[in-house]
């Protein structure tokens, strides 16, 4: 591989990082405040809100059936409205942390549920206000799975913006596309491939590390 | 255990017994409390208490017994104010948590300590960090934060297991780090959900001489919830039976447990170990008469006469032999309580004279059976 096309190749594996990580950070600014809504405000719980949280699940599902090219394109003029343009990297943004910020919701939803109620009874017992039952104990004890469900969310990312790249939102997948396949270039196509295994593998091998060095719940040497 | 030295029964409290203090204030009164669950979909409600009255006095133990289902958790979450009667009135410390606010609920739900069954740690926290826990809710500073969990640990007897988490303690352990996070805020009360119901005997033993150090040593009154009548024998001074929400006997538990009037209290006195005949006369023992030689009659003692020496008197008196099978005294209440099994000729006159002779002496005396 030429020296130019390498460094097209490092450029485009510098704006998927780019693309994933404020997508991932923005997913979950905004998809952890809806996730920790959604599992405690049922009838009965700590934050009970019963008929907003049907509405909000409604709209994250909705949200997370819509296949995400159609996503993409649907909300064109929204993604103009936030970013000023509908093509580049920064436009790929909008439609990633669209897609990112339900499924990081359910995710931390579900690591929360997961937390042993007895806890909740527990605190509810030392006089804690449902702030603090979130703060010192549901974040806590669902961290583990939240940081394993959040390296779910970063590799669907990674999927996610090589698609976003096939509509001109850059990095990897608009190179592969470009190169690979437009001028036929099955060195490109492969290494282009190569960047996002050894991406996806090094998300997962750094998620499931830190998560084991959060999980309390198993005694360790 | 077979022809054991039978000790004298002392009827005074025992050197380790605090009894409570006669005419203490009571803290907790529950007046005619009533507690029903509306159904979720439609049907009758769940009624999980009803009409229930007690008072526990300042430093007392109180032991509640009662069967799965009987309301036990209730009753507690009534008393800390988790939960609202939908009868009657729940005073702790003389307020009424019902009425206030949930701000001040939650404010005065910190003067009540609370124990569960699965301990209920956070599992991502270490045993300091545990105890901390209701202290950080409170509000309190870093500082005295530290201190009172260094004191509580060491109360416990974990201060080497500070830095441990839940996962590497046994589940005694954990159980303490349980009861130091309940003292944490210095509560007036401990309410403890069937603390001792996931360990084993020993180690539920330990827990108990703890618990009981912890009313000796700070005046704390507990409230004991458990289906075990061991629990109760051991250390409350009083018990309330629970059955389908109600309480259906209640008073000091070495009365209770001398005299049992309901139904449910004598079916839960047969579960303690004492209670139980040794195998070789359980298996033996017939319903009737008939071709038996001997009828086997349980005593017990509970009173001064047990220092006199009952049994030899009742032989001379009788002339009739007297064979021990087995005996036992507990601590019931503080107090010594004695259970002897023996062996006396089976006929009707003999079995007669023992039990009118027993009986006047005071002593409880019931024909459990024959044995050839
Ligand atoms: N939140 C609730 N909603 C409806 N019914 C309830 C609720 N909590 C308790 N009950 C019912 O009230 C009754 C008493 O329950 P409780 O938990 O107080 O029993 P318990 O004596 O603590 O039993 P266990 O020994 O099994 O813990 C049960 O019939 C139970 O089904
Ligand atoms: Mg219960």
């Amino acid at each position: 591989m030429s020296p130019e096309l390498f460094k097209i190749l490092l450029m485009a594996t510098g704006e998927t990082l780019y693309m994933v990580a404020v997508a991932a950070s923005l997913g979950t600014l905004l998809g952890a405040p809806l996730g920790i809504f959604l599992a405690t405000s049922r009838r009965g719980e700590i934050f009970a809100a019963p008929v907003t949280n049907r509405i909000v699940g409604a709209i994250v599902n909705a949200t997370r059936s819509t296949p995400f090219i159609i996503l993409v394109v649907a909300i064109v003029p929204f993604t103009r409205l936030v970013a000023g343009t509908s093509i580049g990297t920064n436009a790929a943004i909008v439609p990633l942390t669209i897609a990112a910020t339900p499924f990081i919701a359910r995710i931390v939803e579900s690591a929360i549920r997961e937390v042993d109620p007895g806890l909740i009874e527990a605190a509810r017992a030392m006089g804690a206000s449902p702030a603090q039952i979130v703060r010192h104990v549901l974040l806590p004890e669902a961290r583990p799975s939240i940081a394993l469900g959040l390296t779910l969310a970063v590799v669907s990312l990674l999927g996610y913006s090589a698609m976003v790249g096939a509509v001109g939102g850059g990095g990897l997948g608009d190179l592969g596309i470009r190169y690979g396949y437009q001028r036929f270039m099955p060195e490109m196509m492969l290494a282009v491939v190569a960047v996002l295994i050894v991406m996806v593998q090094s998300a997962q091998t750094i998620g499931d590390t830190i998560a084991r060095r959060l999980d309390r719940r198993t005694r360790r040497g | 255990m077979n022809a054991i030295a039978f000790p004298p029964v002392a009827s005074a409290p025992l050197a380790d017994f605090q009894p409570a203090q006669a005419g203490a204030d009571p803290v907790i009164i529950l007046d005619r409390v009533s507690k029903a669950f509306r159904p979720r979909a439609k049907g009758t409600p769940v009624v999980a208490l009803e009409d229930v009255s007690l008072s526990i006095r300042s430093g007392e133990i109180v032991g509640i017994i009662g069967r799965s289902g009987a309301g036990k958790s209730t009753l507690v979450r009534l008393i800390n104010g988790l939960e609202k009667p939908t009868g009657g009135t729940v005073t702790v410390a003389g307020v009424r948590l019902a009425e206030l606010s949930e701000r001040q609920a939650r404010q005065h739900r910190r003067r009540i300590g609370m124990v569960f069954q699965h301990f209920n740690l956070l599992s991502a926290r270490t045993a300091a960090g545990n105890v901390a826990l209701p202290l950080q809710i409170a509000g309190e500073s870093k500082a005295k934060i530290k201190r009172r969990v260094d004191e509580l640990l060491e109360l416990v007897g974990l201060a080497k297991q500070r830095d441990r988490y839940p996962a590497e303690l046994s589940g005694g352990q954990k159980q303490r780090v349980g009861i130091a996070r309940a003292l944490a805020t210095a509560p007036k009360v401990l309410l403890c959900d069937e603390a001792t119901s996931a360990l084993d005997p020993e180690t539920t033993e330990q827990i108990l001489e703890l618990l009981a150090r912890i009313r000796r040593e700070l005046g704390v009154t507990i409230v004991l919830i458990t289906h075990e009548m061991g629990v109760v024998k051991a250390i409350a001074d009083r018990v309330a039976v629970l059955e389908s929400g109600r309480v259906v006997e209640e008073g000091p538990t070495f009365e209770v447990f001398s005299a049992p009037k309901h139904p449910t209290t004598r079916s839960f006195l047969q579960t303690l170990s004492s209670a139980k005949l040794p195998d070789h006369i359980r298996t033996a023992l017939t319903g009737s008469a008939k071709g038996a030689s001997q009828a086997v009659v349980r005593v017990q003692f509970t009173g001064p006469q047990a220092e006199q020496p009952v049994l030899s008197r009742l032989a001379r008196m009788l002339a009739i032999d007297i064979n021990i099978l087995s005996g036992q005294v507990e601590t019931v209440g503080g107090r010594g309580f004695g259970t002897l099994v023996i062996a006396v000729p089976s006929d009707s006159a003999s079995v007669e004279a023992v039990t009118a002779a027993l009986t006047r002496l005071e002593l409880k005396a019931e024909v459990l059976g024959y044995v050839a």
